[in-house]
């Protein structure tokens, strides 16, 4: 599996429009905040940019947007180098957290403003007498009509004259969505849109912006703090953590085949369950002891399963039944590896046994969705299984 | 089972408590208020309507009677001019040095709290000290101004504060120089409420220029701010009277004579104690005037919402 | 504006600039105030611009302040004033404004319109039917004529009540349910809590009352009970404008102490003023 975070030469000819972020470095005195970062995004691309609070995203998306200048680095959007440029003359456009709509506008005038900026000079913007410059007319005409069309697209159609406090708060979202579009930017960025609304309207809002992005067709930097969004949503994943971007993959190969650690635990619901394991002299990997048929170099290891990979066996893991949750489409059932105290999870379909809490079981894994990290968090790729398997049945 | 629900005793019931202590907290400020404020301004109100002096035995009602003579008395009419005058000078002039050093003061990084101390100065020094400063600073013949003024080459600068045609101006500028901290912090807080993603949206939509972004973002968002501190500065400066007290006394020949000056005079100088209250009527009547203004357009676009 | 790495000294020199001209004009009064204050007078009558007095005479002109009035006893006089107000004003308005915003009674709101109105009513209004009635009283010339009528801050207990408000429900309900009664959560929650606000407040009232000039002038007479305010204006008159040197170094003296408490506090001051402003 190749690691997307650094494009080989060859190929970063092929990307020369859209977002491409080039070994960006910001530091805040001591911390740094991103630390030779790189990354690109084609047009029409939609990429996701996820991970803990903390990590830098929200920085590098001000970075990229030009609201706040990288301490060496270069960015360049639609083909252009924009570094040292301010965010005005980057053709990018911008949906931030809150929204930030001018409150004291109308929904039309919002939408408005990024053409009005920059189609109309500073004296035809001049306040009351800007009306009467010659060509004006003309171009509010146009502007106007450039406002409605867009509105229109995001279902705003009879709120325009309001004021922001006046609408609801997915309705003041879509208002900002209709500002970033009106202009056919060249990048599209948006900085956790979905956070501030409730469950419900998340789910719902989702597959709009996805719908919106395809319709402009603008290359898209989404960051978001859940990883739910980031699966569902993006056409490529870029997990980052500490200032650094830890891989760049679409969303099950971030899913399925993780290259560190911290990706893995930090991409899906419930949290993927790591056990320390060993590979001895001859490569077999044993955890705790019991053997599990998968074979790697010598070494200190940690093997990592999701939820589903792992099954109630007759012989496997020992481990101890803590509870049961009924989610309804499946079970969850937290258990503890007995020789390591380890929290495990498992998802159990509804119609298979639930053993009683306090019960002693045993667990088999998924060999072909195991995944081993050595000491440094780095996957390891497995070798040939052992032709000789213990006595536990494998699914 | 729902009898030994019914039969439960009930506890004390913290209604009636709410309310007692509700009551009992009130009531030492209501006392104070009942005897400092209330009776009082309700007799200021009386007694502007009557023709008591300090000094001699009875009053006597006389209606409308102080109100008449206030309309005849040139001094007053006089002295409300100046106080107009004095508010027309000194509020727009501090609100918009107040803003500007609001502004600069934002726009960077270095030297905040040393330029916000300086300009923060004059509103925690001693107003009388400091007007006793202006005395030195404005006298005609050894005060620095006009010592500077004649290097310049200027052979007779101006007598600031002794001449009826600079009086005026001289006070409306210490008066100037007295608020233009206050109004500067007061704006200074109203800048920092502005999100500052806002700023952001405003940048990333196009607003280059700093004109721009204040036009956008700042200037609107400052609304309910700038409506507040223009109130305040009019109310304050319509309450002058530490300068005028000490530096003019109202004079030359009343050309620095102001409201409360006046009130004052009246009350405490002449003992004419009605006649000062119908001046004091006066002064509250213009202070109310100035809140309802503010009330008025605080209804319409100052605030979004 | 690009956030990130601060601008340059180049970029930044015009604005540094004019706040520096502002600042420097703004100080100007305390510049000359202090230079005055060392010079002797001859030389103050040459008024010649130099900053730095040719003949040091500091000694003369403070001793000579010091002799003439009685300066302890006006920052003292200063001091019991400034705080007796805002003890009583305390006490007075945190209850007051914890009962209109937590504690329903009866008659809230109307309490609430009169403090509306209040606040409406500027200090001098009510002035001279107080002078009389402390007159009558024999309470001219003492510490309760200067603390006594503003003891009710209806500004207080407007800030008050806002700040209560804006603290959560759910904090007397807890103090109810553990069993507290209702004064008892006064003393135990609420004025704890009350900290931030009373020292906004607290900031406010003391620089208000420190500078009053009007309301000592018209109760007090002589030197035993008078504010700094009154005493440099005693100063002033005595002197009758003649030795410049000492009145400016009157004025020194007892602008002094607020502003020390300033400089050594600055963002609690600031912050205090701009609370309460946009609060009120």
């Amino acid at each position: 599996m190749l690691r997307c975070d650094n494009p080989p030469p060859g190929e970063g000819l092929l990307r020369v429009t859209g977002i491409v972020i080039e070994q960006a470095t910001r530091r805040f005195g001591n911390v740094t905040a991103l630390d030779a970062v790189s990354l690109s995004v084609a047009p029409g691309e939609f990429v996701a940019l996820v991970g803990p609070s903390g990590c830098g995203k929200t920085t590098l998306m001000r970075v990229v947007a030009g609201i706040e200048s990288a301490d060496s680095g270069r960015i360049r959007i639609g083909g252009r180098d924009v570094t040292g440029l301010r965010a005005a003359d980057r053709n990018v456009a911008m949906v931030f957290q809150s929204y930030a709509l001018y409150p004291h506008l109308t929904a039309r005038e919002n939408i408005a403003v990024p053409l009005a900026m920059r189609r109309l000079s500073g004296w035809q913007r001049f306040p009351l007498l800007g009306r009467f410059m010659p060509g004006t007319a003309l171009r509010r005409a146009a502007i106007a009509a450039d406002v409605v069309q867009a509105a229109g697209s995001l279902g705003l159609g009879e709120l325009l004259d309001r004021r922001p406090a006046q609408l609801s708060g997915g309705q003041r979202q879509r208002v900002a969505l209709a500002r970033a579009i009106v202009r056919h930017p060249a990048a599209f960025l948006m900085d956790e849109p979905l956070s501030n609304l409730d469950a419900a309207l998340r789910v719902q809002t989702r597959r709009e912006i996805v719908e919106i992005h395809r319709r402009v067709g603008a290359a898209t930097l989404y960051v978001t703090h859940d990883q739910a969004e980031a699966l569902t949503m993006a056409d490529r994943v870029a997990v980052m953590q500490a200032g650094r971007i830890l891989q760049v993959a679409s969303p099950e190969a971030i899913y399925l085949d993780p290259q560190d650690l911290r990706v893995a635990t930090f991409i899906g619901s419930p949290r993927i369950n790591t056990l320390d394991a060993i590979a001895d002299t001859a490569g077999r990997v044993e955890v705790s002891g019991v053997p599990t048929g998968l074979q790697a170099r010598p070494g200190p290891l940690t093997l990592a399963l999701r939820p589903e990979d792992l099954r109630l066996a007759p012989a496997g893991l020992p481990a101890r039944v803590e509870g049961l949750e009924f989610l309804g489409d499946s079970v969850l059932m937290h258990a503890r590896h007995t020789p390591s105290d380890a929290a495990l999870v498992l998802r159990l379909s509804p119609e298979a046994p639930r053993p009683e809490a306090g019960e002693g079981i045993h667990l088999a894994l998924d060999p072909a969705r195991a995944l081993l990290f050595d000491a440094a968090g780095r996957r390891v790729t497995l070798l040939d299984r052992i032709a000789h398997a213990p006595e536990w049945t494998h699914v | 089972m729902s009898d030994s629900i019914a039969a439960a005793p009930p506890r004390h019931r913290p209604l009636v408590g709410e309310a007692l202590a509700g009551l009992l907290l009130t009531v030492p400020a209501g006392i104070a208020y009942l005897l400092m404020l209330l009776l009082p301004t309700a007799a200021t109100i009386l007694l502007a309507f009557t023709d008591y002096e300090l000094g001699l035995p009875g009053f006597a009602w006389i209606g409308l009677g102080n109100f008449e003579e206030l309309l005849e008395d040139r001094g007053f009419a006089i002295a409300f001019r100046n106080t107009v005058i004095y508010v027309g000078l000194v509020a727009p002039l501090s609100i918009l040095l107040g803003l500007g050093a609001a502004l600069l003061i934002e726009a960077g990084i270095r030297g905040r709290a040393l330029f916000r101390a300086v300009f923060f100065l004059p509103v925690v020094s001693l107003t009388v000290a400091m007007a006793a400063a202006w005395q030195y600073l404005l006298h005609p013949t050894i005060g620095p101004l006009n010592a500077f003024l004649r290097t310049l080459g200027m052979t007779a600068p101006p007598f600031w504060l002794s001449s009826s045609d600079w009086v005026l101006l001289s006070l409306s500028a210490i008066g100037v120089w007295e608020n233009v901290g206050y109004n500067m912090v007061l704006f200074l807080a109203g800048l920092t409420a502005i999100p500052r993603e806002l700023h952001h949206a405003a940048e990333v939509d196009g607003a280059r220029g700093w004109l721009d972004r204040f036009r956008l973002v700042t200037w609107p968002l400052l609304g309910p701010t700038t409506l507040f501190v223009l109130t305040i500065t009019m109310i304050r400066s319509i309450r002058v009277f530490d300068t005028v007290a000490v530096l003019t006394q109202g004079g030359p020949n009343k050309a620095s004579e102001v409201l409360l000056h006046t009130m004052y005079k009246e009350g405490f100088t002449f003992l004419r104690l009605g006649y000062s209250a119908a001046i004091t009527l006066v002064f509250l009547a213009m202070v109310l005037g100035l809140v309802w203004l503010q009330t008025k357009a605080l209804d319409k676009r100052v605030h979004y919402g | 504006m690009v956030e990130g790495s601060k601008r340059s000294w180049l970029a930044d020199a015009p604005r540094l600039l004019l706040l520096a001209a502002l600042g420097l004009l703004l100080l100007m009064p305390y510049i000359w105030m202090v230079s005055a204050s060392l010079k002797p007078l001859d030389e103050l009558f040459r008024a010649s611009l130099n900053l730095w007095p040719e003949r040091f005479h500091a000694i003369e002109n403070y001793s000579k302040v010091f002799n003439q009035i009685p300066v302890f006893q006006y920052l003292w006089n200063g001091l019991v004033v400034c705080a007796g107000i805002l003890f009583f004003q305390l006490l007075f308005a945190v209850p007051a404004g914890y009962a209109l915003a937590k504690l329903r009674f009866p008659g809230r709101d109307f309490v609430f319109g009169l403090v509306m109105l209040g606040l409406l009513v500027p200090p001098h209004v009510p002035a001279l039917p107080l002078y009389l009635a402390f007159s009558q009283a024999g309470l001219l010339n003492t510490y309760a004529a200067l603390i006594l009528p503003f003891t009710i801050s209806v500004f207080a207990i407007f800030l008050f009540r806002q700040f209560f408000k804006a603290l959560p429900d759910e904090l007397v309900h807890a103090a109810r349910l553990d069993g507290m009664g209702e004064i008892e959560i006064v003393w135990r929650v609420i004025l704890p809590n009350a900290w931030p606000a009373a020292t906004a407040f607290a900031i406010f009232s003391v620089v208000a009352h420190w500078n009053d000039l009007f309301w000592p002038l018209i109760v007090i007479e002589g030197q035993a009970r008078a504010t700094p305010a009154l005493g440099v204006l005693y100063f002033r008159s005595d002197e009758a404008g003649d030795d410049f040197a000492s009145l400016m170094a009157a004025a020194v003296i007892m602008t002094l102490p607020l502003v020390l408490a300033f400089l050594f506090a600055q963002r609690r001051f600031v912050e205090g003023i701009a609370t309460t402003g946009l609060k009120g």
